[in-house]
Order: C-alpha cells, then structure tokens, then sequence
C-alpha cells in the first residue's frame, strides 16, 4: 500500500515537471523575451542589454530554467513584466477566489449530481430519467459563456433577483463576494453536475442488474435495503474519478465564466496576462493550474484506493 | 475491389439511414445539414452587409427592415448571424479531420508498437492533459497571436493530443486479436497490417470520436472568439457578438438570444449526430471515458 502511494506520487511529480519543461520550453521557443515585452518599443540597443543583463537572460537556458523551477517549488513565481509586481503576491487573493468559486460548485454540484444520477438510474427510462438525462446533454452541449450570459439576462436583468457582475474588490473577505458570486458558481456547478449525473446513471444501471443485487432481491430483501446496502456503494465508488475529472474541467471553465462575471479570479488574471503578453504571469498561472489538477487526481485516485480493497489487490499483483 | 466499394457504398446508405432513423439523430443531421447550407449560401442570401453601419439606429428593435434589430454600431444583426458560423465551421472543419488524422495515426502506431516511444509518449499526453479546457490554447495564443493561420493548427495540434488515448485504446483491443498476430506470421510489413488490419476495426470508433471531437472545438473556438482571441473584428462570428452584445443586454436583448441560439442549435445538433452515430455503429458512448 505505501509503495502504492508512493508510485502514485512520483507519477504526479513526473506529470507536473513536464509540464513546467513544456510551459518553459514553449515560452523560450517564441520570438522576444521578457525584455522586448517589457521595454516594448525602446527594446533595442543599450537599453535591451542592461534589461537582460538585469533579469539575468544571458545565462543559458538550462540554468534559467532550474533556477525559475526551483523558485516555483518554493512558491516564488518571480515577477511579472508589466509593472514588475511579485506574481505571487498578484496571484494569492485571486487563487482563492478561484478556490471559493469552485468549492461552491462542487460543495452544491456533487450531492446534487449524486442524487440525480441516483434518481435516474433506478428510474430508467421512465420520466424522471428522460428528464434529467436530457436536461443533463443539454448542459454538456451548451458552451459555458453562453449559458452565463442567458443566466444573467433571465435572473440579473428581467427577474432582478440577483446581481449581474462582481464588483468586489480582489482582496476583500470572501463573505463580501456572496450575493454576486451564486451566478458564477451556479454555471460552473452545470456542467459539472451533468458529467457526474450521467456516470452515476450508468453505474447505478449496472450494479442494479447485477448478480449480486438480483441475488438480494431473490432472498426477498426490502427493496430500500437492496438500493441502499448493495447497490449504491459499489455504484458511487467510481464516482470518485468522475469527479476528479470534472473538478479539472472546473479549473478551465474558471477561466471563462470568471471573465462574463467580471470575478477577480485566476481566470480573469489570466485573460488579462494573456492580451499584455505577461509570460511570466502565464507560466506561473498554467503551472498552479496544472498542479491542482494533479493533485485533485492524486487525491481520487488515493481515495478510490483506499476506499475499494479490490482495487489494490488487483493493482498490487499487476506490478 | 469493385465488390468491396459497392459493399461501402451500401454500408453508408444503411449507415445514415440508421442514423436519421431515430428522432433525435434526425433532428440533428437536419441541424447540422441546416447550419452547413447556412454558412455554403449565407453571402448569397442576407439581406445587408455585415460591415455596413447606421448610426441613427443603433440598438434598434426588431423591425420589418431589420427582423432581429440592429447591433451597437447599428449593424444588421440577423446579417451578423447568417454569416457568423462560417469562420468557426470553416476553421474546425478542417481541424478536426486533420487532428483526427495525426492523433489517430499516432495512437494506432503507439498502440502496435509499444515498448518505451509508447510508455514516454503516453506521460508526455498525460502532462498536456494536465492543462484542462481551454488553457493550452490560450497558452499558445499568447506565444504566437491571433489569427486563422494560428488557430487552424493549434486547435489541431491540442484536439489531437486526446486522440492519441483514444485510438491507442482501440488499436490495443485488435492487435491482440489472432488476425494480426496471423498477419504478422504471414510476414505483412508493419504499414500493411495497420492498413488492413487494424484502421478498418478502429475507424467506427475513430469516426464517433471525430464528431465529439469537433463539437468540443467549436466550443473552444468560440469561447475563445468570446473572449477576444478568436475571430478579429468588425468580422462576424458568434462567440465574438455575444460578448459584444452582451454590453447592452438590458437593452436589446434579441442582439444576445439571437447568436446564442445559432451556435447552441448548431453544438446541440453535432452532438445528436454525434450519438446517433455511436448508436448507428453499436458503440455506446456512454461507458467511455469522459477526457
């Protein structure tokens, strides 16, 4: 089991040292660097070189490359080249706002997702299935921005119910961000309940015609009973990959959704980077994304261990 | 070979007669073969020119000149719509057979030749995966700019790398089948087997892919035209005019509703195609893997 562990962290540190090697490497292979972004127009002659000589772009890539990675292990981004701010300074009240958007869709999103798709897999085919399962193809199809903004035309604007955008400021207490802040998490929590429903539905389809569940019923078990001891734990267990997945589609639905509710969050840092052409700023926001991505896996993946012997028995004898 | 193209020729007509068979796969083909002949005939067919302002009547409503009312800057919005897939569908629909192509060849030739290019090339595909949605894209819009000339490969470069995944999968399950180990005895080169052996056991599986894949491109493209990094202005496209309208949302709702039901009906019917598809070749999409 510790070995198991263990493996799975170090494939986790792989994928994210790929990562900032393709992020670096991708960024050194474009024309220009930091100092034509920073100088702009003067970035030539004299001027360029001190500026390089300054940011210490004359050492060879490698050792610029070891000393940024070191420095992101340390959770120090460097600065940014508009400005020069300390990135992570930029990045800290942003990164939590992301945090608070998406621990509302998910805290709203999973129970939600797991009870529809419970629903609907003991109802298939009947109507409360057709229903949810169609509601749930139409939130896949429907791209985020767009279901934003019919959200705020319905709700913020004919209805006047809640606020359309976010005024808050980045660094106020998260409580500040309430009333504004349920459209947002309510778009992000769409997507994500319809992928989870729809796993859930399947599985619950196949543990209920099951062998063992079937055997239940025979025995003359109350039907609850059946549901509820036999089928639904070994329907919900690979829920927790599902999950896992779509809280990284969360990560990247940020982006958008943060950018239509005018939410100072990652995402909207940045779209923001991304029209200054701030690289620095990019590298250090795609390397925190990628990291919470692989650590949501790693924490699935440790959990569908923990939680199914099965598994790692099945995966131990494998290696 | 003759035999063997009649026999594909019947094989499509029973395919898309399957595929319409169902209501929901026939409202979808007719989306989408509705939306193709949209943007084939649209510069033929609307009524003012996409550029053509008038700024006495900015933000007018629906009228009998203008059926869905004007833009911000007094542009014929039901012009706008009209015109506004044709970049999008142009751009993905050769990005995605291309993508499809690369990713495809790639995950079969990893699949059948195992060993460590595969073992190296699937933690390189796990590591770009890491970065979820849109923010490849994004990443590498910063590097080389806007533009059709930038977007075309890069959408095709990042829809292929999940390919790779999924056609490795599929070309496991043949390779380990007798007929390939019976061809390989035979003494077929390696590009024999693959064409003979295994593309015509994978292209169904291929083909459902491809239709998703594309539906998720025009998602992405339009959300990046959303967001200011797709189609340059005063060009008309769907994401970028619901960003635009969305200014003034209170005010001339129809400049909203109106791109945003274009592009949901085209997604929506891409995607029923897509599952009538899966349904049609007895491939159900519903047990895949989600990424």
């Amino acid at each position: 089991m510790a070995g198991l562990i263990a493996g799975r962290l170090a494939l986790g540190l792989v994928t994210l040292w790929l990562v900032s090697a393709i992020i670096f490497l991708g960024v050194e292979a474009l024309p220009g660097d930091a100092c034509t972004a920073i100088l702009e127009r003067d970035a030539h002659g004299a001027a360029l070189e001190t500026c390089r000589k300054a940011l210490g772009l004359e050492t060879p890539a490698l050792e610029r490359y070891l000393s940024w990675a070191a420095g992101v292990a340390r959770g120090d981004f460097g600065l940014s080249a508009h400005g020069q701010q300390d990135i992570a300074g930029l990045v800290g009240y942003r990164m939590r706002n992301s945090f608070l958007l998406a621990a509302g869709a998910l805290a709203v999103g999973i129970p939600l997702a797991i009870a529809l798709g419970v629903v609907a897999g003991l109802t298939r085919d009947r109507w409360p299935d057709l229903l949810f399962s169609t509601g749930a193809i139409l939130a896949m199809t429907i791209p985020d921005f767009v279901a934003a903004t019919v959200l705020i035309l319905v709700f913020a604007i004919w209805l006047g119910w809640v606020p359309a955008i976010v005024l808050t400021p980045a660094d106020a207490p998260p409580l500040e961000f309430f009333p504004e802040f349920i459209l947002a998490s309510t778009v992000l929590a769409m997507l994500m309940v319809a992928h989870v429903m729809r796993m859930v539905r399947a599985s619950v389809i196949e543990a209920m015609s099951s062998d063992y569940v079937q055997m239940a019923t025979l025995k003359g078990v109350p039907y609850r009973q059946v549901v509820l001891r036999h089928a639904l734990p070994n329907a919900l267990l690979p829920a927790i990959n599902v999950i896992a997945l779509t809280v990284a589609w969360l990560l990247g639905g940020v982006v958008v959704v943060e950018v239509v509710f005018n939410y100072p969050g990652l995402g909207r840092l940045l779209v923001d980077a991304i029209s200054g052409r701030d690289l620095p700023v990019v590298q250090a926001i795609t390397m925190i994304v990628a990291a919470s991505y692989v650590a949501v896996n790693l924490v699935a993946d440790l959990l569908g261990l923990l939680l199914n012997p099965r598994l790692r028995s099945y995966r131990a004898r494998q290696r | 070979m003759s035999a063997l193209t009649a026999t594909r020729r019947r094989r499509a007509g029973a395919l898309l007669r399957d595929l319409v068979a169902r209501p929901s796969g026939a409202i979808g083909v007719a989306l989408v073969v509705a939306h193709a002949l949209m943007a084939l005939f649209s510069p033929w067919l609307v009524p003012y020119d996409y550029k053509a302002m008038e700024a006495t009547i900015t933000l007018a409503e629906p009228s009998a000149a203008h059926w869905l009312g004007t833009d911000h800057l007094g542009r014929d919005v039901l012009t706008r719509v009209m015109l506004g897939g044709r970049e999008a569908l142009v751009i993905t629909g050769i990005a995605t057979p291309v993508a499809m192509l690369w990713g495809g060849l790639a995950g079969i030739w990893l699949g059948l030749r195992g060993g460590w290019p595969d073992e190296v090339a699937m933690r390189l595909v796990d590591a770009f995966l890491a970065l979820p949605g849109i923010l490849p894209l994004l990443v590498l819009i910063t590097v080389f700019g806007t533009g059709g000339e930038v977007l075309l490969p890069t959408l095709a470069f990042f829809f292929g790398i999940p390919v790779i995944r999924v056609a490795r999968a599929a070309a496991h399950e043949v390779v380990a089948r007798d007929f390939v180990a019976a061809a390989r005895a035979r003494g077929h080169a390696p590009l024999d087997i693959v064409r003979r052996e295994i593309l015509p056991n994978v292209t169904d599986t291929l083909l459902v892919e491809g239709a998703m894949r594309w539906s998720w491109m025009l998602l992405g493209f339009s959300a990046l035209s959303f967001l200011g990094f797709g189609v340059a202005p005063p060009r008309p496209d769907w994401g970028l005019m619901i960003s635009d309208a969305r200014v003034y949302m209170s005010l001339a709702p129809w400049g909203v509703i109106a791109p945003v039901l274009a592009l949901s009906t085209l997604i929506i019917g891409i995607n029923l195609t897509a599952d009538a598809l899966a349904g049609a070749l007895g491939l159900d999409r519903g047990r895949k893997a989600v990424i």
